[in-house]
């Protein structure tokens, strides 16, 4: 297969970079815990049961399509090959853990990969939708479309005091979890991560870096959420989460603006060696592709590079990982054979891109 | 120093915990810290999470009942009617089995909620849209019935009777939704 038809069938329409603020917000996220009535959580029910469940689901798909929603595909786990499941995975379709107990497990997902629904993970349902750039008031739309559809014929796990009740004490009430994927060079640079993190903490949010931990993340990408699921409502949990991240997006624009004053050549430096690495190395790792990709993308952004498009982070920071790598090559590779073709990859990309941008 | 909890064996192992600026000592021996779970073996390993976090969090609140009030049957060994879990086993993964769970534990739930939900217990937010109309009248229910117990007891027997038709008549919409659901 050609790498160009290779990407163009590994984007989902998230990766596409054509949603609001999306110089520094990559892709809004929500998702919905759901239980069913009178049945066991997926945490200690029978194997009946769980069919019965994908059973249930698989009816509702086939009695009734809303216009609003479009098809959904049903994929049961066990019947993936292992190299498709964790492509799964790296597209952040599906949980790993998901996959860990894939016999009883399922997942249904709309033809431009906005919508997944796990079913079986930790809870019966997990409804997640994930859109391009800051958009969660209009993700949670699109959750709430398909939570009333679901709910037209299944009676959920409710409780008047407590709300929706799920398998985890920390997911109940409202069942959400709210995330915005932020890539945010300006405030690395210039170190004032270390200081917002805590100040987002206090205010009952999650920051992780998405490759690593706190302030270390890889490629300078982190992903904020909301804590608290209980006590608070759903437009409330959104509000405060976009309100915090239009706060951030502030802070990094003038950190970014900042950066290009102060240190211009330096900056401009620092993004062509990248941009350098990136379009000529031979083998290349995780951690230095990362850092590489997030330098160009910020160059991109600050107008420095003006060949390649805005989507090239996204794409290769999902594409240059383990699982795509190999399924691109057909097979297993070693770790040492990845390197070689994640380098590749990316060379190839970034010619592509070009030639076709000129 | 002897072990805490068999006072036989010397105390070999020695635990912090630091619980919401809490700090609690624990001396104990290697049997009996490999007996209470794996969760001090666990916490460093790799599979670390917000649930073995968790269930540090709910064994600590264990503990406590335990001190407290030995006369009453234990918690941990209280089950779930429905799925059979213990609580001990909730302890231990942080996780509930069904959703009887919730009624079956509801006495320890509140300690728990605030924690994890800076002090929330109650849900504010989205009703299921066809299931929610029954709550919204069994609700109203509730609350005539309240009023109705006012007028009771200030003798107001004429107001009484105008709540109480009309609580009846809720209640015979609040059955028929209900009934509606089976079919």
């Amino acid at each position: 297969m050609s790498l160009e038809k290779f990407v163009e069938n590994a984007l989902s329409s998230w990766m596409s970079a054509e949603g609001p603020e999306i110089d520094i917000v990559l892709s809004s996220r929500i998702r919905l815990a759901r239980n069913f009535k009178d049945f066991t959580f997926p945490t200690s029910f029978s194997n009946e049961e769980a069919n019965k469940i994908i059973e249930l689901i698989k009816k509702r798909i086939e009695e009734e399509v809303t216009p609003e929603i479009g098809k959904l595909e049903l994929l049961e786990i066990d019947q993936l090959q292992p190299l498709e499941k964790r492509v799964l995975v790296e597209k952040h379709l599906i949980s790993p853990h998901l996959v860990e107990d894939s016999a009883k497990s399922a997942c249904l997902l709309s033809e431009n990969e906005e919508i997944s629904i796990m079913i079986n993970e930790e809870d019966h349902l997990r409804i997640q939708c994930l859109m391009s750039g800051l958009q969660l008031k209009e993700t949670l739309k699109i959750a709430n479309v398909l939570d009333d559809w679901i709910e037209e014929s299944i009676d959920y796990a409710y409780d008047e005091e407590r709300g929706y009740l799920t398998s985890c004490p920390t997911n109940v009430g409202t069942g959400l979890r709210a995330s915005v994927m932020m890539h945010l060079p300006g405030l690395v640079l210039t170190q004032q991560m270390n200081n917002i993190i805590p100040a987002i903490n206090q205010l009952g949010l999650v920051v992780r870096g998405i490759y690593g931990e706190g302030s270390q993340a890889l490629g300078n990408i982190f992903q904020i959420s909301n804590q608290i699921t209980l006590g608070k409502s759903e437009r409330d949990i959104v509000e405060d989460l976009t309100s915090v991240v239009q706060q951030i997006i502030a802070q990094e624009r003038s950190a970014r603006d900042a950066l290009a004053r102060t240190s211009h050549i330096q900056l401009e430096d620092r993004i062509f060696r990248s941009y350098g690495v990136l379009s000529n190395a031979r083998i290349i790792e995780t951690k230095e592709a990362a850092t590489c990709i997030s330098d160009v993308r910020l160059g991109i952004d600050l107008g420095y590079i003006k060949s390649i498009s805005k989507s090239i982070l996204n794409e290769l920071m999902i594409l240059t990982q383990s699982g795509f790598l190999q399924k691109y090559a057909g097979g297993p590779l070693r770790p040492h054979e990845r390197d070689i073709r994640r380098a590749a990859l990316i060379r190839e990309r970034l010619n592509f891109t070009e030639s076709s941008s000129s | 120093m002897i072990c805490q909890e068999c006072h036989q064996r010397p105390a070999t192992l020695h635990f912090t915990k630091i619980i919401n600026g809490k700090k609690t000592e624990v001396m104990i021996c290697e049997k009996c810290a490999q007996e209470k779970g794996e969760m001090f073996m666990e916490a460093g390993g790799p599979g670390f999470s917000i649930n073995n976090l968790l269930a540090g969090l709910l064994n600590m609140e264990s503990n406590i009942q335990q001190t407290k009030a030995n006369a009453f049957p234990k918690t941990e060994e209280r089950r779930c009617p429905h799925c059979h879990r213990s609580y001990k086993e909730f302890v231990h993964i942080g996780k509930f089995g069904c959703a009887e769970c919730y009624k079956t534990f509801n006495e320890q739930l509140n300690p728990i909620l605030k924690r994890v939900h800076s002090g929330n217990t109650a849900h504010i937010g989205k009703i299921p849209k066809r299931i929610g109309g029954a709550i919204y009248l069994r609700k109203q229910i509730l609350d005539l019935k309240e009023v109705l117990k006012v007028h009771i007891d200030q003798e107001e027997f004429e107001k009484a009777a105008e709540v109480r038709d009309k609580v009846r008549s809720l209640e015979k919409r609040y059955e028929a939704q209900e009934g509606g659901e089976e079919l």
